[in-house]
């Protein structure tokens, strides 16, 4: 209706021409959308009410999807530098022209020095597709952004019960009565959350929210806990004492369920010490309660004794459960100990503690449905203890995440709370134990394809990427020393190790949809330098940058080739189970995405433009027979790939009659299917099977059905993480693969096999009276990363972002409404508008995340409140830890999987001279797009 | 000026819950989108892409610190929009008659042919629930989605406010406030709903439920008992305990 039409009584005007269901990308919670179209234009998008992830709502980013579909800051064309790098000036050329120029520089290096192409995706939905691409071409030199994101919990999910939160599971809602959550990076399952909330809340659920800014999530939680930045492991660690003083910890559920009556070698002088006690087999061996003789640890009909201690061979062995009862026990971890780290009272954590027992054990939930286990005994009942976490970036992104995280899992399991009615759930194709996850591999033979997978677990020291002297394969170090379980690589450390030549030079620099020269960088300034930075010949120190990108960021200014991506409603994906699957715990599930609007300009869906690529590169896999290029477009891949036979990248709709779920022929008509259904497919895990999934005989049998796994894998958690003790052994000089020297003290205190609580490493390098203050960001729940300030409608929300200070601090510095501060850490010094805020650790100061841009970089004005009062706090985080006189460059991560310490930044801040701008104020880079229209408004064609 | 019905059939309006709300802003870019495409002239958005950028939106969350006499300081995230008053002075104020509340259910609505943009409405709401639109000139406000809650070319159940089918938390209900049992009815009953600034006298309909008491959950006197106090005493406990499984 337009303006002067009266409104009716009832109207009822029409709403649309037509729906058209596919899957939302304004964040990584990948929710399903109806895309309204009129006269060929989006309309209106609103959530999808059958889709598993988020039945029906949707976020403000969502909600905002056509302010980004229609973005003046897309990309037009492909484009090729004309000016020096960093200037913004390019000109259009065909794609045949570009995939001439990618092909000529990354085409010479594959016969010889395949590793000089360094293939980095950012916040890749696609991993599965550009990792066996990469694999084709056979550089070791690939990952997505896993590295700077939340590995840690991943990485600790993974080694210590077979999965972590969010894409790997999700606590169980309707169950649920206690909700405990950590610091979250608010994309990380953004809208289940928040409907998880609701629905606890209007069920009489409480919610303790763990964080040391108290806004969102922690807003609503009934009770908030504003932990000191770092310390959340110390946190859990008490929590763990108060429970096995009490003996509260479910036995029995750690008998059945995990490692924890496994024997260790306990005599600090055997040959085995940290290690289990095997059979000839390799099978684990536990003291059998029955009968006091040793078994292994999975036969029927034994239950294993967690307070036996066995002998042999003059050897004493005790359980893993005793180790771990004595770590937590100690006095070094009692409320008493860790408050004050923690900036909190040893009585509320004593009172955490009582409140998380008396839920779990007090509140027992059971349910009548039989189940059978996986050594066969039949159980009539499913107990639960309705107790749920979740945690996410704010605890990963630490030097000492890993062990934090695992220390949070170890929780749940003491309180019996994985995989039961009311605690944590997996999703499928979790659970997945590390074992059962590939090794990492790199090239074994220059100018072939890779063996296996990039990424991968190491299950010890001869896992490891490292050449016979020891020296790291891959260019970002991951799998060597330096960070032996570095799950999704180090993707932050690429730009840095290319530039300083260590491990060695690239060639050319290939990335994907990360804007590396802005907010996902640590050191931007200096980061920007090292990609401008010529060498004595006037050659640039990476010599080729290509990178593929939708928008005008600020990353595009620094490549040599640009390769125009589509927006998200212009293209075909699949979110497969082969990568990260939409599932949930009662379901598996997978969906697409289809170009619900065709693109006007000369641009092409990343995917696709790698099938071209791969193809003319001939890359094995990527060609036919004859030579000709063997997947049309990205579509085709999706359709036709088989990763094992049978098993695709899409689950549902196989065979040419659609008859096959999880497994079966390619069917051409797959994606006509999906589109028929709404974008997705779903297939309901069975009632007997919906809980206690590691164990449970039918949940195994129900996933081999449908292609998660080939043979039924039951496994039990890793309370004792023995790879760690390996690693840790490895240090001790024990095996033919040693550390380097300067390395073995790190790794002995990085790599305990139960966790442990250190400082994080700039916390511990930097002097606490020169830099008071812990720095942290949190992410808006109406923005993605960069991509959410250049939204017409979002950025009206926020465009600037404050520092926030607490206001003891805020009165001591005498700050006032309207002041700026400068920021000063151990690495440099940035200019910001402060604002004071109460609700916030005493000892933290925030700011929100990817609100600053460059000037001139995604078609908004130079003076634009994002590029003038907006800011990074990226200057002052270093991707290296301070000198420390060996020469060596130590990555700012944490020593165990690499993940980036975004989190440990130590700062001082005093008061500023009046006014902006923010500091460090770059000068803008020549906008490929021109600048977006002076007004919107937007809905006046209809 | 404008006449108020003296009563209406139905009192259409929203519950909004401050102990859910996570302040996503959901609400309001949904509330944006619909609205800038539906009934009216399009929500504009001046400077859009500059230094200033300024739109039109019919419903804002705002967030407030509120530091209690003791414990810790909280957020609140404030939604709000039009409150689709019983005694709404935006209405009586309108000197052209274009501001009205309908009889039938109680929506406040603006016939955009007869306003001249003038703002005496926005000036008179004590909410600061109505927004003049920059480029038309022409007062903008929430309509309840009147246009979605009758309209038979959507399914049934998404027949409510695009703020409220699209609320991650389900922090917002609609409904009719004349039936006393109406879900809205009872969440008002059941959980103390109030009315914002009930000083003002102008009767909203749109309800809020407050915020339960926070940091009242866990306190700092709730301890376990100890079963073992020593490594070895664990042990004992140990053994004991794992007989009784």
């Amino acid at each position: 209706m337009s303006q002067g039409t009266k409104i009716a009584a009832r109207p009822s005007p029409k709403v649309s021409d037509e729906i058209r269901k596919t899957t939302c990308y304004m964040c990584a919670c990948r929710c399903g959308i109806n895309v309204h179209l009129q006269d060929g234009k989006v309309k209106y998008i609103e959530g999808n009410r059958d889709h598993p992830v988020n039945k029906g709502v949707l976020c403000a980013k969502g909600s905002a999807g056509i302010m980004q579909h229609y973005s003046p800051a897309r990309l037009k064309a492909p484009m090729k530098r004309v000016g020096p790098r960093g200037s913004g000036e390019f000109e259009e050329i065909s794609w045949d022209e570009a995939y001439d120029i990618a092909v000529g520089w990354m085409g010479p290096l594959r016969d010889k020095t395949p590793e000089k192409l360094a293939f980095f995706t950012g916040r890749d939905q696609s991993q599965s597709f550009t990792s066996l691409w990469a694999q084709a071409y056979g550089t070791p030199n690939y990952a997505a952004h896993g590295g700077f994101c939340s590995v840690n919990m991943a990485a600790a999910g993974i080694y210590t019960m077979g999965g972590a939160f969010w894409e790997f599971g999700q606590p169980d809602w309707d169950r649920a009565k206690l909700f405990m959550i950590f610091g979250v990076a608010e994309d990380h399952d953004s809208n289940p959350i928040k409907a998880g909330i609701g629905r606890l809340k209007a069920n009489g659920g409480k919610v303790i929210g763990v964080n040391p800014i108290r806004s969102g999530y922690n807003a609503v939680a009934d009770e908030w806990i504003g932990i000191t930045p770092g310390t959340d492991g110390l946190f859990i660690m008490a929590i763990m004492h108060e429970l096995l003083r009490a003996g509260k910890v479910d036995l029995e559920y750690l008998c059945r369920y995990t490692n924890a009556g496994f024997l260790v070698s306990a005599d600090e002088g055997a040959d085995d010490f940290g290690l289990f006690l095997r059979d000839a087999e390799g099978k684990a061996q536990v003291v059998d309660r029955a009968n006091g003789g040793l078994a292994a640890y999975d036969a029927k009909g034994v239950t294993a004794n967690l307070a036996a201690s066995y002998s042999q061979d003059g050897k004493t062995y005790r359980t893993a459960f005793q180790l771990l009862a004595e770590t937590y026990l100690d006095a070094r971890y009692s409320p008493d100990a860790v408050a004050e780290t923690c900036g909190l009272t040893a009585a509320k954590i004593r009172a955490v503690a009582a409140e998380l027992a008396r839920v779990a054990f007090e509140e027992e939930i059971t349910i009548d449905q039989p189940w059978t286990d996986w050594k066969g005994e039949k159980h009539d009942k499913m107990i639960g203890r309705p107790v749920a976490f979740h945690a996410m970036r704010g605890i990963s992104a630490h030097s000492n995440g890993f062990q934090t995280c695992r220390a949070l899992h170890l929780l749940q399991i003491l309180l019996g709370s994985v995989e039961v009615p009311g605690g944590f759930r997996f999703k499928p194709p979790y659970p997945k134990p590390p074992e059962a996850h590939p090794k990492p591999h790199a090239c074994d033979k220059p100018g072939q394809p890779l063996p296996g997978p990039h990424l991968g677990y190491p299950m010890g020291p001869e896992d490891l990427l490292i050449d016979d002297d020891g020296n790291p394969k891959r260019i970002d170090k991951a799998f060597s020393w330096e960070n032996p379980f570095s799950v999704h690589g180090l993707m932050h450390m690429v730009i840095s190790n290319a530039h300083a030549g260590d491990p060695y030079k690239i060639d050319t620099l290939f990335l994907y949809m990360a804007n590396m020269a802005w907010n996902s960088s640590m050191n931007t300034s200096e980061v920007m330098r090292m990609l401008t930075d010529q060498n004595d010949n006037g050659d640039y120190v990476i010599p080729h940058i290509i990178y593929s990108d939708a928008y005008s960021s600020e990353m595009v200014a620094y490549a040599d080739l640009i390769l125009p991506d589509t927006t998200y409603l212009e293209r075909h994906d699949c979110i497969s189970l082969l990568d990260r699957p939409i599932c949930e715990a009662d379901a598996a599930a997978d969906a697409i995405r289809w170009p619900v609007v065709e693109p006007d300009r000369n641009v092409k869906g990343f995917q696709s433009a790698l099938c071209d690529l791969g193809a003319r590169l001939g890359l094995p896999g990527w060609v036919n027979e004859d030579g000709s290029q063997k997947y049309a477009d990205y579509a085709d891949y999706i359709t036709t790939h088989e990763r094992r036979p049978g098993v695709g990248p899409l689950a549902g709709w196989r065979n040419e009659d659609g008859s096959g779920e999880g497994r079966g022929a390619p069917n051409p008509d797959q994606l006509d299917k999906y589109i028929e259904n709404g974008g997705f497919w779903m297939g309901h895990v069975p009632e007997e099977a919906l809980y206690y999934k590691p164990w449970n005989a039918a949940y195994q049998d129900w996933a081999v059905g449908i292609g998660l796994f080939d043979a039924p894998q039951p496994y039990v958690f890793n309370l004792y993480l023995e790879p760690a003790r390996k690693m840790q052994r490895a240090a001790e000089g024990i095996g033919d693969s040693q550390p380097p020297e300067n390395m073995r003290e790190r790794i002995k205190a990085a790599f305990t096999p139960l966790p442990e609580w250190y400082q994080p490493f700039e916390d511990a390098a930097v002097d606490h009276d020169e830099y008071p203050l812990h720095a942290l960001t949190q992410r808006p729940m109406h923005m993605y990363h960069s991509w959410g300030s250049q939204n017409a409608w979002l950025r009206q929300i926020t465009n600037v972002n404050r520092l926030y200070i607490p206001g003891k601090v805020w009165d001591e510095k005498g700050f006032e409404e309207g002041d700026w501060a400068y920021v000063t850490s151990v690495h440099g010094k940035i200019k910001v508008p402060v604002a004071r805020m109460d609700a916030l650790n005493g000892d933290t100061v925030w700011t929100w995340n990817a609100i600053g841009k460059k000037r001139g970089a995604w078609a908004l004005s130079e003076d634009a409140p994002e590029a003038t009062q907006g800011f990074l706090l990226n200057h002052l985080i270093h991707e290296l830890l301070p000198d420390k006189g060996d020469g060596l460059r130590w990555a700012n991560s944490d020593p165990v999987t690499g993940q980036a310490a975004w989190f440990d930044l130590r700062v001082n801040i005093e008061k500023a001279p009046a006014g902006g701008p923010s500091e460090p104020a770059h000068p803008a880079a020549k906008s490929q797009v021109g600048q977006g229209p002076a007004h919107v408004a937007y809905g006046e064609d209809f | 000026m404008t006449a108020l019905p003296e009563k209406t059939e139905k009192k259409l309006g929203l519950v909004i819950d401050l102990d859910t709300c996570v302040g996503c802003h959901a609400c309001v870019v949904n509330c944006k989108e619909w609205n800038t495409s539906n009934y009216g002239t399009p929500l504009s958005d001046m400077d859009a892409y500059g230094a200033a950028p300024e739109g039109t939106f019919l419903n804002r969350v705002h967030s407030y610190e509120v530091t209690p006499q003791s414990g810790c300081a909280q957020t609140v995230h404030f939604p709000k929009s039009c409150l689709h008053c019983d005694d709404a002075p935006c209405v009586t104020v309108c000197p052209t008659g274009a501001s009205y509340k309908r009889s039938e259910d109680g929506i406040v609505l603006v016939n955009e042919t007869d306003c001249m943009g003038c703002g005496l409405c926005a000036w008179a709401c004590p909410y600061g629930a109505r927004e003049l639109d920059q480029l038309a000139g022409i007062m903008k406000k929430c309509t309840l989605c009147v246009d979605r809650i009758y309209n038979e070319n959507i399914p049934e159940e998404d027949r409510e406010p695009a703020c409220v089918r699209t609320c991650p938390a389900g922090a917002r209900h609609f409904g009719d406030f004349a039936d006393p049992d109406s879900k809205v009815s009872r969440l008002v009953a059941e959980r103390d709903g109030m009315d914002l600034m009930p000083e003002m006298g102008t009767a909203p309909v749109n309800k809020y439920l407050p915020p339960r008491k926070k940091d009242v959950l866990v306190g700092e006197t709730k301890q376990l008992d100890a079963k073992s106090e020593e490594p070895k005493g664990f042990l004992a406990w140990l053994d004991k305990a794992l007989e009784a499984i």
